[in-house]
């Protein structure tokens, strides 16, 4: 390891622009004659639109245009979609309902777009917007999903009757399993809620769009995941324009955390509405649009039976769960309450029979997709409650059930499809429980109690799957896309480097961690790397960042493109030093020939392939290669969490004293850029246990927490300082060794809080987030 | 935010003259509550007078045996200051609590309690110090002058120039803040002085800052923790929402009460 | 319209604006300071943090009329002649940010903090004193990290100058 290659602590490369002012987000992008738009949207969770009357805020200050969704049904603007079928265990294909970008006939929850205005400035365009004069009339709404499928409630879709979307099911057969948990010598039985939460990336949404009308070419910048997908599913599904006549730029991206994957409404009306009046069109969503529009995650009600033989083996695991989707189908949506998160209901234990079934229902409130961990952080919680209180329930200690259960050989085929390649779960617990003085707890906890507080302890071991997947694999699930990603590496005559990468960065580190890896490869400076990334006129192709996937995905086909690169400059650099291909080793910033003093530096080898006067015979001028990497398998990361808590009985309010994480992530390229992730994880995993829950009124339909006033955010005084560390196994399945890190601490964190608060206050019976009311309550019920 | 016309007084003279040019003006000071609702579109005042450089509405004074704050002090002035840490350190323990340090930056204590938001802070100290509100026109005690949510004694356009308040013998502050929002959610002030004990609740009261007499009458013989363990609070009078119910809103009463007569 | 002047990071500046024009979209739109950012509604997230006349304000919640006459100071008027200031090395060295968004309104509370409580900083603190600022991406770990750093060099460096 070098000091800036593979393994080293690099200091960013991107960290000088943002620490001066200088980032560029998509809202500080001006263009000539630039205009403002706001949305008129729906203030009822349910209602026919009767009419809208435009003709008060056509006529006021500063307005260009108001626009209607009417308008963008006869422009043949498609539907948003949901990209990945799911069929129910009848063979049905999922019920999927329209969306169209600007409702006209029916809004489906608070906040859908009714119109929008753009004017010379966003206070005259949202002056204007309250003039528009929507005629509703009011249809009742549900917002629960468990209400949603009772008979005789509101309908959302005329398409999903009963408002059900899919009924699938997956693994071992139900009859099977039930007899499995019927033949037990003990089963724990719980209901399970996994909150629904607000992504709150700090930077807002936003979008500008700008239709050249001499070329016939739109741009969109926008704050995305993944500028490639948003072009294809703009340009395929929406009819906004072909990919050659559509850039997208996803500039700097102020986190993402999933919520800036799917494709919005908005991007797609500022496209239009810059051709239908002129002028391009920007959007900046305001914090309480973002929390009545942007995708919401997670939302599961779910049942789980876990049976266990007399020596406390886990013998069958049965769980049922109720997905609420909200008001339509988002991008991703069908697939995280599926393939992402069934499918990792064997945790890291040996289950011989587990039978998933998930029921996917629409209701009145914003769409749910993929957050942070999407899907994983569901099934891990489910299970390590269920761990945790299996093992309270059958008096044995949760590191002895678990290591019971843990899975020791690999691969491992599960009954829920996957097969996990490598791990340790063992090494992961121990280092955990060390680093926390698990034995000490007890004496901690006596001191506690001397000042009248209540402290407890709790673990969670989670696995996840990253890197999602063979494509062709996910296709026959389902995907409508293919999950590779792509690179092309282009070495200049001077012998500076630019990587060109599908992966988008959008606070992970990339101009960093990529850089350091090609740096590694040849022994030059990373400060001669360059990554170019997030906009499609200049990237080739590229499926995005999510699931934890630009290390072990876009750095593999960094890697292959790298692979070719090597071995044509070895074969130029053979060629000049007049040597054997086979001797030549590139490092330290040169070509060398093995076992001789003979070299030749790395930037003539690539001059020499410009210049192209002494190039192998037939060799074509040049040093750029390309590649696409397509995945053989899941990546599975896996750790083990540990908290502690002290709980003030008299406010109910929590604590926490320690929170320690020890992660399997396979090879690491930069330990800082992971140790981050996963601070950060772990953030998000202890604001969706301990604060955070996104309310609706469950008879209006109106958002109760559409602010910072309302949603509890995690402030730096909520947290402790977390103790990470790695205990790695290498994944085997691709070049690099790379699992990824990006989710694992929002999957592991809750299930530890709640089982340590759970295990403070001596009553299990505790749901997310667990606010000091909550907790009060619950302390009282056990006393 | 709506459109609006910005006018700087110069003196509480200047602010009068100029309120009184438009019906629907408004007085703002630090502007920490009235600048983030009319961006909300929740307030639409045609104009507004800023009384934040009007100099005498300015500084902190002790003497006579009264404490002066004026109006347009803030937060952080409070929190920091000498004066007020050897009269009331729980005043400026309270202040430090408000908001964070950049609100504490631009807030004042005179919009706070014109405000008289049900879960600021600093009412609840006014009542408990039997502060008197200093107008431009009167001296109004501080249980005459907040009456309701977000309702005071105050004329439509009087201003309040200054608070004063004798230092208690003890007094203590301990609040329980909103998980989200970080106003109190449950805010209590306990303060022993000239005129007996009195314990102001914030952050709680259906119908905002309010006495608890019960307390009172149980700290009045004896000022400690153990004196109000048999205090009940009545939940049928307190806020209810997402955050907390009435009764976890009367239960942190009664232990933020406890809290800060511990601490005075 | 009204005209309004102010000093922002260091020079005189003036333009006409709206009245109900917020300070940090004068910074923003007016001279093209984009390094203040908006990430909320309710003045609780700190992304558009700056400094008036010395102190930490938040320029989502002042209008630029109010900040007339005043001396303000950006996150682009901390680096002086190309060195970043102690509090952005601090944050670069310990890995304080990750998508960059909150971190001009952090590294400006920050700087603030340090000015108040100069050495005295202690971990929780630096905790306390973050109430007004959200970050989404770093769980505050490596933002309490390097403030405590930079407030060991700044102090470090004024003992070493007396």
């Amino acid at each position: 390891m070098g000091v800036e290659g593979i393994g080293a602590r690099v200091a960013r490369k991107e960290d000088k622009r943002f620490l001066t002012g200088k980032g560029r987000y998509t809202d500080d992008m001006v263009v000539p004659g630039m205009k403002y738009a706001a949305f008129v949207r729906s203030p009822h969770a349910h209602a026919r639109i009767r009419g809208i009357d435009s003709s008060a805020a056509e006529g006021m200050p500063g307005v260009i245009g108001v626009l209607n969704g009417k308008q963008m049904l006869d422009d043949g603007i498609g539907n948003l979609i949901c990209g990945w079928m799911i069929h129910s265990k009848d063979g049905s294909p999922m019920k999927m309902g329209a969306w169209r970008p600007i409702a006209h006939d029916t809004v489906r929850y608070v906040g859908d777009a009714v119109a929008v205005v753009v004017a010379d400035s966003v206070g005259e365009a949202r002056d204007a917007a309250e003039a528009v004069v929507v005629d509703y009339e009011e249809l009742p709404a549900v917002t629960d999903a468990v209400m949603a499928l009772e008979p005789a409630r509101p309908q959302l879709h005329p398409e999903a009757a009963g408002n059900l979307i899919y009924d699938w099911a997956l693994g071992t057969g139900e009859a099977e399993t039930d007899a499995a948990i019927a033949a037990a010598a003990h089963v724990t039985e719980m209901t399970i809620v996994n909150n629904r939460l607000a992504p709150n990336a700090m930077e807002p949404r936003a979008a500008l769009g700008v239709y050249d009308a001499a070329d016939d070419h739109y741009t969109c910048y926008t704050t995305s995941q993944n500028p490639h997908v948003a072009r294809l599913v703009m340009s395929a599904f929406y009819n906004v324009a072909p990919e050659n006549k559509l850039r997208v730029i996803a500039p700097d991206v102020g986190g993402g955390f999933g919520s800036k994957i799917f494709i919005y409404p908005e991007e797609i009306v500022c496209l239009w509405a810059s051709k239908r009046t002129g002028v391009p069109v920007k959007w900046t969503s305001d914090r309480t649009e973002a929390f009545l529009t942007d995708a919401h995650g997670r939302d599961h009600h779910s049942t789980v039976k876990m049976a266990f033989d007399a020596d406390n083996r886990i013998t069958a695991l049965k769980v049922d769960t109720i997905a609420n989707f909200g008001a339509y189908m988002s991008l991703f949506s069908s697939a995280v309450p599926t393939y992402l998160y069934a499918t990792l209901l064997s945790g890291q234990y040996d289950i011989p029979a587990i039978h998933a079934n998930v029921r996917a229902v629409y209701t009145n409130t914003a769409p749910v997709d993929a957050y942070r961990g999407a899907g994983r952080p569901e099934a891990t919680f489910l299970l390590e409650r269920t761990m945790e209180t299996a093992a309270r329930e059958l008096g044995i200690s949760p590191a002895e059930l678990r290591r019971k259960n843990f899975i020791r050989s690999f691969p491992h085929q599960t009954p829920v499809i996957m097969n996990y390649d490598a791990g340790d779960y063992e090494a992961s617990l121990e280092a955990a429980m060390r680093e926390a003085d698990w034995a000490g707890f007890g004496a901690r906890k006596a001191e506690a109690e001397r000042r009248g507080k209540k402290r407890g302890i709790g673990m969670s071991c989670y696995i996840e799957a990253c890197g999602i997947a063979p494509s062709a694999a996910v296709g026959s699930l389902g995907a409508g896309v293919g999950l590779w990603e792509s690179a092309e590496v282009r070495v200049n005559a001077v012998g500076t480097i630019e990587v060109l990468t599908g992966s988008h960065s959008h606070g992970q580190g990339h101009e960093t961690t990529f850089a350091q890896l090609v740096a590694d490869r040849f022994g030059v400076p990373i400060d001669s790397v360059s990554i170019v990334h997030g906009d499609t006129d200049k990237v080739q192709m590229g499926m995005g960042t999510y699931g934890s996937r630009s290390g072990a995905v876009g750095m593999s086909a960094i890697v292959k493109a790298l692979d070719k690169v090597e071995a044509k400059a070895k074969k130029i650099a053979a060629h000049l030093m007049e040597a054997d291909e086979g001797d030549i080793v590139i490092e330290n910033g040169e070509a060398k020939v093995a076992g001789t003093d003979k070299t030749v530096p790395w930037f003539q080898v690539a001059l020499a392939a410009y210049t192209a006067h002494n190039l192998p015979a037939g060799m074509e001028p040049g040093l750029k290669e390309g590649a696409f990497y397509d995945p053989s398998n899941f990546t599975f990361p896996a750790g083990c969490y540990i908290c502690e808590v002290e709980v003030d009985p008299e406010t109910g309010k929590t604590g926490i004293v320690q929170f320690v994480a020890a992660d399997d992530f396979g090879n690491i390229i930069n330990p800082m850029i992971v140790e981050g992730q996963v601070h950060g994880g772990i953030a998000q995993g202890i604001g969706q246990a301990l604060l955070e829950g996104v309310h609706y009124d469950p008879q209006t339909g109106q958002l109760l927490t559409a602010s910072y006033m309302d949603y509890a955010m995690p402030r730096a005084h909520d947290l402790p300082s977390f103790k990470v560390s790695h205990q790695n196994t290498p994944c085997p399945n691709n070049p690099l060794g790379i699992k990824g890190c990006g989710e694992a601490g929002a999957i592991g964190s809750p299930p530890a809080l709640i089982n340590a608060i759970t295990d403070a206050i001596g009553n299990n019976d505790l749901t997310m987030p667990a606010t000091p009311q909550k907790v009060w309550a619950a302390v009282n019920a056990a006393q | 935010m709506y459109a609006t016309n910005y006018h700087r007084a110069s003196s509480v003279a200047d602010a009068l003259r100029l309120k009184g040019a438009s019906d629907e003006a408004k007085y703002v000071s630090g502007g920490m509550t009235l600048i983030p609702t009319m961006k909300q579109r929740l307030a639409a005042p045609s104009d507004l007078v800023d009384l934040r450089h009007i100099a005498e509405m300015k500084g902190i004074t002790v003497s006579g045996g009264r404490v002066r704050i004026g109006a347009g002090t803030t937060h952080a002035e409070v929190a920091q200051s000498a004066e007020i840490k050897a009269a009331c350190p729980a005043l400026a323990h309270l202040a430090s609590l408000i908001g964070d340090p950049q609100v504490r930056h631009m807030g004042t204590i005179g919009g706070s309690i014109a405000n008289n938001d049900p879960a600021a802070d600093y009412p609840s100290a006014m009542l408990a110090l039997a502060a008197t509100i200093v107008t431009d026109r009167r001296e109004i005690a501080a249980d005459d002058f907040f009456t309701g949510l977000f309702e005071t004694a105050l004329q439509d356009d009087e201003i309040v120039v200054a608070v004063t308040f004798a230092p208690p013998e003890r007094a203590g502050y301990s609040k329980f803040p909103n998980p989200a929002s970080r106003y109190a959610m449950t805010g209590v002030f306990v303060a022993k002085g000239p005129g007996g004990v009195r314990v102001g609740v914030t952050g709680a009261g259906a119908n905002g800052v309010f006495r608890h007499a019960a307390m009172e009458a149980a700290l009045t013989g004896n000022f400690s923790a153990q004196a109000l363990s048999g205090v009940t609070t009545d939940p049928s009078e307190l806020l209810s929402d997402i955050h907390g119910s009435a009764e976890y809103r009367a239960n942190l009463v009664n232990v933020m009460a406890r809290r800060a007569v511990a601490a005075a | 319209m009204t005209k309004v002047s102010m000093t922002v990071n260091g020079r005189q500046v003036s333009g006409d604006v709206e009245d109900r024009t917020l300070l940090v979209h004068f910074i923003r739109d007016r001279l093209g300071l984009t390094g203040t950012h908006v990430g909320c509604d309710t003045s609780q997230c700190g992304a558009c943090v700056v400094h008036m006349d010395g102190k930490a304000i938040k320029s989502c919640s002042t209008l630029a009329v109010q900040a007339a006459g005043s001396s303000i100071t950006t996150i682009e008027g901390l680096a002086k002649d190309g060195e970043l200031h102690p509090v952005q090395a601090a944050f670069k060295a310990n890995h304080g940010l990750q998508c960059g968004f909150c971190t001009p309104g952090m590294v400006m509370a920050a700087v603030d903090m340090i000015n108040r409580h100069g050495g005295n900083l202690d971990e929780a603190t630096v905790r306390e004193n973050l109430e007004g600022n959200i970050c989404r991406c770093t769980g505050y770990h490596n933002i309490v990290k390097a403030i405590l750093a930079a407030a060991a060099e700044m102090s470090a460096g004024r003992q070493a100058a007396e």
